[in-house]
């Protein structure tokens, strides 16, 4: 075990995933020589030359395209898409070949990439730079949608995707880079999909989150337990597709109240997929209706304050809570 | 075909109406228009009408039970026709749930079979309900999760008095509210959830309501110690940190429950003085020739024909109104709204508050027929027998505090009206006439108007006409 930040241990994934399989090749906007908007990629092109680290145009359509088309062949690309916002650029690539071609060939055909994407806003970058996608994303049937929360969870989750015979949309808050976390050194650490991660076991409500907002969750949990001596389950959902509601209904069963935190727009939300399906499967332990704790229903704007505002918060979570009680 | 009876809307802000009382009672005749119950609203007790003939055949509204305007109250059968088994539900309860029948046998109990025939329908029912029996005790036990390290001795606190058999709290089959695993639970342990008293948002009976109840329930039936309680979703109030979640704040010392009337008002004014930006012009107007007028008029009326100095402001308003119909108007994101009838709300005080009646369709009024109209709106507004257009339909209000001696008065504005006349005491003032003083009788008014309506201009020209029709009062007797 080692603490490190998210980007390295991205990065680490990358580098042990590289080294492990020849196929694994890496596309996108200045990961070569820049290393990464991010630095997540910094000195793999050194390391593994500019044939498996290459730099792309600016050209998302172009270079989802490239890389399913490599995959196709039977490489193994990553395509990193700077931010979630391109991907509109290139979403035909990904929804109309990429989640389909194992579908409309019968299984002759597969598409094994990982394209990851940063997402997230709370960085004043405007309406058009901050978008939170994976419930977008989870819409598609034949992707799958991975948003770890921290280091350990995105290096083992990283590494699985790689070896996943299908598209694999891998999404990563871009205001966890920073932040630390013990990671396990182990060349074949694995994260299953489909896992939930129970963060904090509780008693009086089931708190759930994904990607940054499991920040808020745990952050709401603590001040439930400091200000309300209220005792909250925190669920981490680690992978939407495929999605992990068994975890959640046993919590449900437990706790009887849900409350789920999303920094996407509430209408037509990931929370309002998950909310409907703990309503089917756990009607009759539900003691309050599922709430929802979402990003304000607006583009995101620009202004500090705004922004902090339209985005969910642990007193947001609080509140929602305690109005279920 | 029976005919369902719902709360009436009277008023564009209410919300909910309580039943005051049953003025037909299950099994008698009600022709169209006839008075059928007594609805109270957050400004008055109305006469509610049947809007078809029928026989009454079910009260699902108690007296003295509230609830929101579209519900269900009663159930009008045909005349002569026989009465279906099953009276059709509130459509709020449509989609019970399997469990809800099985502790609501009320729900499918045969009615009374003729016309004629009366008696308590739920009474009936609840007899054949399955008392909670001492044998479930083992399923109790069961269903009481594991207590770790929450233990809290039953019958403390808000639980205790949870348990206690209160008055059913949804008489007659109103949609009690309840949570879904709550429900699953009280079924399952055989407990009738209208005796249950939900703690949660809006009264809502939660798991903790339910189990506090089997709690006592177990303890009634063994008569052994208290026994832990199952675990309860957060702790009792009094012991926790005082937090939001309290359902119902005790009032303390020094504090007083806002009557509906006052959270109304509250509610009204507030939204007036925030949606409506108000601008304000005052005026004096010599009354010397209005008061030797209104002498004249009144030294050879009866008593119910005498004219007030209030009776001359309304017609003279709505001579005025007539010429200024933006003082009659509403205002709507979309365009004005102007209204054909002039309708004088008029502000009444009254012991609990204050309520501002219409005079209906001053447009076409008499100075005499307004004074009787008024003397007798004060009246029944008093006592609280206002019919429902009579509060509702205003379209301009006095407010006029002359009586009380004070000099002006500025209103706010009554919403959705456009303006709002505040009226003070007619007094002798020393004033310039040609060049000399002299006493004359003054009285100050106040036009509070909405400016997204009108403006300052168009308000001056409107109580001006005012002045003009009081000062030259001939001009009130056509």
């Amino acid at each position: 075990m080692a603490e490190m930040r998210m980007r390295d241990a991205l990065h680490d994934a990358l580098r042990e995933e590289m080294l492990r399989d020849e196929r694994v090749f890496l596309m996108g906007e200045d990961i070569g020589g820049y290393g990464g908007s991010y630095a997540v990629t910094r000195g793999l092109q050194t390391e593994f030359g500019p044939e498996r680290v290459r730099d792309t145009p600016i050209a998302e359509s172009g270079i989802l395209g490239a890389g399913i088309g490599a995959a196709l062949g039977g490489l193994r690309p990553m395509v990193e898409i700077m931010t979630i916002n391109f991907s509109f650029v290139g979403i035909d690539q990904i929804i109309n070949n990429a989640s389909k071609f194992s579908y409309m060939s019968g299984g002759q055909f597969n598409v094994p990439i990982v394209i990851r994407m940063a997402s997230g806003g709370g960085s004043q970058l405007g309406a058009t730079h901050s978008h939170s996608l994976e419930g977008m994303y989870a819409h598609f049937p034949g992707l799958k949608v991975v948003c770890p929360s921290n280091a350990a969870d995105a290096k083992g989750l990283l590494k699985r995707a790689f070896r996943d015979e299908n598209p694999v949309i891998f999404i990563e808050h871009a205001a966890l880079y920073g932040t630390k976390g013990e990671v396990p050194d182990d060349p074949d650490f694995l994260i299953e999909f489909g896992k939930a991660s129970v963060l904090q076991e509780g008693t009086d409500v089931t708190v759930i989150g994904y990607s940054g907002s499991v920040h808020q969750a745990i952050r709401a949990a603590k001040l439930l337990e400091e200000q309300e001596e209220l005792s909250a389950e925190v669920i981490d959902l680690r992978t939407l597709r495929p999605l992990d509601i068994e975890t959640v209904v046993q919590s449900v069963k437990k706790t009887n109240r849900a409350v789920i935190v999303e920094d996407d727009w509430r209408f037509g939300g990931f929370g309002a997929e998950l909310s409907a399906q703990i309503m089917e499967r756990a009607f009759d332990w539900l003691d309050a209706p599922v709430a929802r704790v979402s990003g304000k229903d607006v583009p995101m704007p620009y202004n500090r304050n705004l922004e902090f505002a339209a985005l969910p918060s642990e007193e947001d979570v609080v509140e929602a809570v305690l109005a279920m009680l | 075909m029976a005919v369902e009876v719902t709360m009436p809307q009277m008023g564009a802000d209410m919300t909910e109406g309580t039943v005051v009382r049953w003025v037909k009672q299950v099994g008698d005749l009600v022709n169209r228009g006839e008075i059928i119950a007594e609805i109270e609203t957050d400004k008055a007790t109305v006469e509610l009408e049947a809007f078809e003939s029928g026989i009454m055949r079910k009260q699902i509204v108690g007296e003295g039970e509230t609830v929101p305007v579209g519900e269900v109250i009663a159930v009008l059968g045909a005349d002569g026709e026989e009465m279906p088994e099953q009276v059709p539900a509130p459509r709020k309860q449509a989609a019970e749930t399997p469990a809800r029948r099985s502790v609501e046998p009320q729900a499918e109990s045969p009615q009374p079979a003729a016309a004629g025939v009366t008696g308590d329908v739920a009474q009936d029912s609840a007899a054949k309900a399955p008392p909670p029996a001492v044998e479930e005790e083992a399923e109790h036990e069961e269903l009481t999760p594991p207590a770790a390290g929450e233990k809290e001795p039953a019958g403390t606190g808000g639980k205790a008095s949870a348990a206690a058999p209160a008055a059913p709290a949804a008489e007659g089959g109103a949609r009690t509210r309840i949570s879904p695993v709550a429900r699953r639970i009280a079924s399952d342990a055989g407990i009738e959830i209208e005796r249950l008293q939900g703690s949660g948002p809006d009264g809502r009976i939660l798991r903790r309501d339910v189990e506090a109840a089997l709690a006592s329930h177990r303890q009634e039936a063994t008569g052994a110690p208290t026994p832990p309680a199952p675990v309860p979703a957060r702790p009792a109030p009094q012991e926790a940190i005082p937090s939001r979640a309290v359902a119902q704040r005790p009032v303390v010392a020094g504090q007083q429950t806002l009557s509906r009337m006052r959270q109304a008002i509250a509610r009204r004014m507030t939204q007036s003085k925030q949606t409506q930006p108000h601008y304000y012009l005052t005026l004096d107007i010599d009354m010397t020739d209005a008061m030797a007028f209104r002498k004249q008029i009144n030294g050879s009326a009866s008593e119910e024909q005498r004219v007030s100095v209030n009776d001359l402001i309304v017609k003279a308003c709505a001579l005025a109104l007539e010429r200024h119909p933006k003082f009659n108007a509403e205002f709507h994101e979309n365009g004005l709204v102007y209204h054909d009838a002039i309708n004088i709300d008029i502000g009444i005080a009254l012991e609990e508050g204050l309520i501002a009646p219409a005079i209906l369709h001053c447009g076409g009024k008499t100075l005499g027929q307004i004074a009787r109209e008024s003397k007798e709106l004060v009246e029944r507004a008093k006592s609280g027998h206002l019919h429902a257009e009579e509060y509702s339909a205003g379209t301009f209000t006095i407010t006029n505090l002359g009586a009380y001696g004070v000099e002006a008065l500025i209103g706010i504005i009554n919403p959705p009206q456009a303006a709002i006349l505040g009226v003070g005491t007619v007094m002798p003032q020393a004033v310039v006439r040609d060049g000399e003083v002299v006493a004359r009788e003054m009285m100050k008014i106040a036009l509070s108007a909405d400016h997204r309506v009108s403006d300052g201009a168009e308000g001056a020209r409107f109580i001006k006409e005012i002045q003009g029709f009081l000062e030259n009062p001939v001009s009130l007797a056509l």
